[in-house]
């Protein structure tokens, strides 16, 4: 921060349409813009107030659980609650976020000037507020929204008790529909941009990893989305016009609609924390001052992720009368999917490994992101096994399992991405302090709510109810604090963001010293990105060598100064 | 990478900035419509492992007093259709030697075969003597075979939209995309046919 340059470039005041990002362009976010970089501001901030509500909702489960009654609420709203909070979560706050993310910075770090299709950008961001409303109508229809957890399992999802044809499941059906009609545009067009509009220079293993991470999940949505449609389109089917795909009363298999649902919905989670997991490659160097430890095997690692996950789906279903064999086959590509994983938090924690580091909120928080995430990864070896996962399923250990994955890891690696990149995002420094605040809330509310799932599960008890034996109480009330402290916990953030985007110090163009395209251009990058198209010649992460990372200047910043080279003078900037 | 070489020594911003929308997707839009036909290609493997499944595990498959699918009559479609894919090729050969007229024509004929398709679908549908709340074997062959019929009618209608701009002048200074992603949907939706046929009407 000490650093940063606080005098504005005279070219920024002349500059004739207000640069994206910057404060007193708030409008563009409301209009239908094809700048890749409106759309990803766009879709962090629409999938954080999804963020906000779904945890609204989760604080209404915890009040309801800090007694062993069902006292707060009624128990077929509690049913909506839950089924409403993993919804939301997944399909209104991860999937938009990380699309945001991905929208925002693999343009810039492949030295592209927008994506490949900036209309269907646009258009499938702007479905996102669509099937957001669709979802959160489904509260005021008759019978209140669906029910039958964010699986929808038939028989269950094919109950309709009021019998209107407008009920909550077919609205939820509808958002998921169209949210999957959105993550197609969105993955056949980030896939399209990076095969094919990287700058010259920068072959596959030059780029970034986190747009190695960000290629890998978006494939998984291509092969693996059609299929939860297809199961989805046939539930569809069952619940309006009366075939029996799915319906065992007339003579229909509900296990195939879980093939179709998991076959997707389980490399979901990779979708989900592929991203996450480029973040932390991208952050952990710059704070730690080293290079990526074993750059080309972490990029690999993503792709043998990516495959593998297309054939875990199964793990999810050792409960559902699975024949043994397969059991064992997908216990096994289960266990073999933490070789990759492990690989990665290896090379993670060799790169901060005596290096010097900074301790930022964005690296506290991808530090601890990668302690939750490591936590997750073991209960996740031990519900790998088919044994122990028939031991615990649908109790508390599955739930605190996949919560320390997707708001230990997948939160504060998101968090850790707004802190990195919210200087070039915007053009002003958060305030570090604040910063700190909301690391330590979130992280000890957290492990404050998360960390009790555990021990409850392994005493059995189940999820998805409204009330319980009195013997949980003890570890429901500790949750339940925690609960509430997470929420308290993104009060310090939202404060932070809005008051640092209108009044923070002015960055310069690479507050952390970091090296990447996207720390080229000033801040915020102007429209189109570059100047002139960056030319790579190093690969990413040249932290202690001095090797320049590009041979012309794509951000023209340093021309005014005649006495020394562009490119001599970036190189000595990110190095010194 | 080469696809998007750009001279350095140029002035980029400018030459860009002019280009910015059209020219920018220009390059990338069939790259992108195969992918996309790809991950579309899901849902139909997605359907057919759904009919493998119901059929080799389901106790009473056909309904009550149905024998099977007549065969002869989905066949003329078949043939129809699968040769469409050959004249929608030479009508695409016609109109990179820029022929118009042999294009037209022969696109055409390529509209005439798939409505010829959709005509035979449907007068089958008619004679057939189940539902598709006939069991799980009527919701999968009504599925399919609809899923796939919706595809054939919007092939169609991309070609009869092609079809009308192809007398807009200048129509093709910017490429041939919209002819050549047409053509490669007809493609698609031939070659998912015939997997769909063996599967349903072969393999009874």
């Amino acid at each position: 921060m000490s650093n940063a340059t606080l005098e504005v470039k005279p070219s920024e005041q002349q500059t004739p349409t207000p640069e994206p990002g910057a404060p007193d362009n708030w409008r563009r976010f409301f209009s239908f813009s094809t700048d890749h970089k409106v759309i990803g501001i766009q879709y962090i901030v629409t999938a954080f107030i999804f963020f906000l509500f779904g945890g609204l909702l989760a604080m209404l489960m915890r009040g309801e659980l800090i007694t062993p009654e069902a006292d707060l609420v009624d128990r077929t709203v509690y049913n909506g609650l839950f089924t409403m909070h993993g919804t939301i979560m997944l399909f209104m706050w991860t999937f938009p976020m990380l699309n945001g993310l991905a929208n925002y910075l693999v343009p810039l770090m492949i030295g592209a000037r927008d994506m490949a299709f900036p209309r269907l950008n646009a258009a499938a961001f702007w479905l996102v507020p669509v099937f957001g409303v669709i979802l959160t109508a489904s509260f005021f229809v008759p019978g209140g929204p669906s029910q039958s957890g964010w699986w929808a399992y038939p028989p269950v999802s094919l109950q309709n008790p009021t019998g209107n044809l407008i009920n909550g499941q077919a609205l939820w059906l509808l958002a998921v529909a169209l949210s999957g009609v959105s993550s197609i545009m969105g993955a056949v067009n980030i896939v399209t941009t990076i095969i094919r509009m990287r700058a010259p220079g920068m072959g596959w293993f030059k780029m970034p990893a986190f747009c190695w991470t960000v290629f890998s999940a978006q494939m998984i949505q291509l092969i693996g989305l059609p299929a939860l449609t297809a199961g989805a389109v046939m539930l569809l089917l069952d619940l309006t016009v009366g075939t029996s795909f799915f319906d065992p009363a007339k003579g229909g298999d509900p296990v195939l609609y879980q093939h179709f649902f998991w076959f997707y919905s389980h490399p979901a989670v990779y979708v989900i924390i592929l991203p996450i997991f480029g973040v932390f490659s991208e952050v952990f160097p710059v704070y730690s001052r080293k290079p990526l430890f074993g750059y080309r095997v972490v990029t690999i690692s993503s792709v043998l992720i990516t495959i593998l996950s297309l054939i875990v789906w199964v793990h999810h279903m050792f409960a559902s009368g699975t024949p043994g064999w397969m059991r064992m086959l997908f216990m096994f590509t289960t266990m073999a999917i933490s070789i990759p994983t492990g690989i990665k938090v290896f090379a993670w924690v060799a790169t901060v490994w005596g290096g010097k580091l900074r301790l930022t909120s964005a690296m506290l928080f991808a530090l601890g992101g990668l302690t939750t995430f490591l936590f997750a990864g073991i209960t996740g070896i031990m519900l790998s096994s088919a044994p122990f996962d028939i031991h615990v399923n649908n109790t508390y250990f599955v739930v605190g399992h996949f919560h320390y994955v997707i708001n230990g890891a997948v939160v504060m690696g998101f968090y850790a991405a707004i802190y990195h990149w919210f200087p070039k995002m915007t053009g002003r420094m958060y305030y570090e302090g604040l910063g700190k605040l909301h690391f330590a809330l979130t992280f000890i509310g957290i492990n404050l709510i998360f960390l009790p799932m555990h021990p409850l599960g392994l005493m059995g008890m189940p999820r998805r109810v409204a009330s319980y034996d009195p013997e949980f109480a003890f570890w429901n009330v500790i949750a339940s604090l925690g609960g509430f402290l997470l929420g308290v916990s993104t009060l310090p953030f939202i404060l932070n963001m809005l008051s640092s985007w209108t009044q923070g110090d002015k960055a310069g163009d690479n507050p952390w010293r970091a090296i990447g395209l996207e720390w080229l251009v000033s801040s915020p990058p102007p429209h189109e990105n570059f100047e002139e198209i960056p030319i790579v010649v190093s690969p990413p992460y040249g932290y202690g060598s001095d090797e320049p990372l590009v041979s012309n200047n794509p951000g023209g910043i340093l021309e005014e100064e005649p006495e020394k080279t562009p490119i001599a003078n970036l190189a000595g900037k990110a190095n010194s | 990478m080469s696809t998007t070489s750009v001279d350095p020594n140029l002035n980029t911003k400018a030459a860009s900035l002019e280009g910015h929308g059209e020219d920018h997707e220009e390059d990338h839009r069939l790259f992108g419509f195969i992918v996309f036909l790809l991950s579309e290609s899901v849902i139909f493997f997605s359907f057919f492992t759904g009919y493998i499944v119901f059929k080799t595990s389901a106790g009473d498959w056909l309904p009550a007093g149905f024998e099977g699918l007549e065969v002869r009559e989905p066949l003329i479609n078949t043939a129809v259709l699968v040769s469409s894919s050959f004249v929608i090729y030479f009508a695409e050969r016609f109109l990179h030697k820029d022929n118009l007229w042999g294009f037209r024509i022969f696109w055409l004929l390529t509209m005439a075969m798939g409505s010829f398709f959709l005509y035979g679908q449907a007068v089958e549908w008619m004679g057939l003597p189940f539902g598709f709340t006939s069991g799980v074997f009527g919701g999968m062959f009504y599925l399919l075979t609809g899923f796939h019929g919706l595809h054939v009618f919007t092939g169609v209608l991309l070609q009869g939209i092609m079809l009308g701009r192809s007398f807009i002048p200048n129509n093709y200074e910017e490429g041939e995309f919209g002819v050549e992603a047409t053509s490669w949907f007809w493609h698609f939706v031939d070659v998912i046919w015939i997997l769909l046929f063996i599967l349903i009407y072969v393999w009874q």
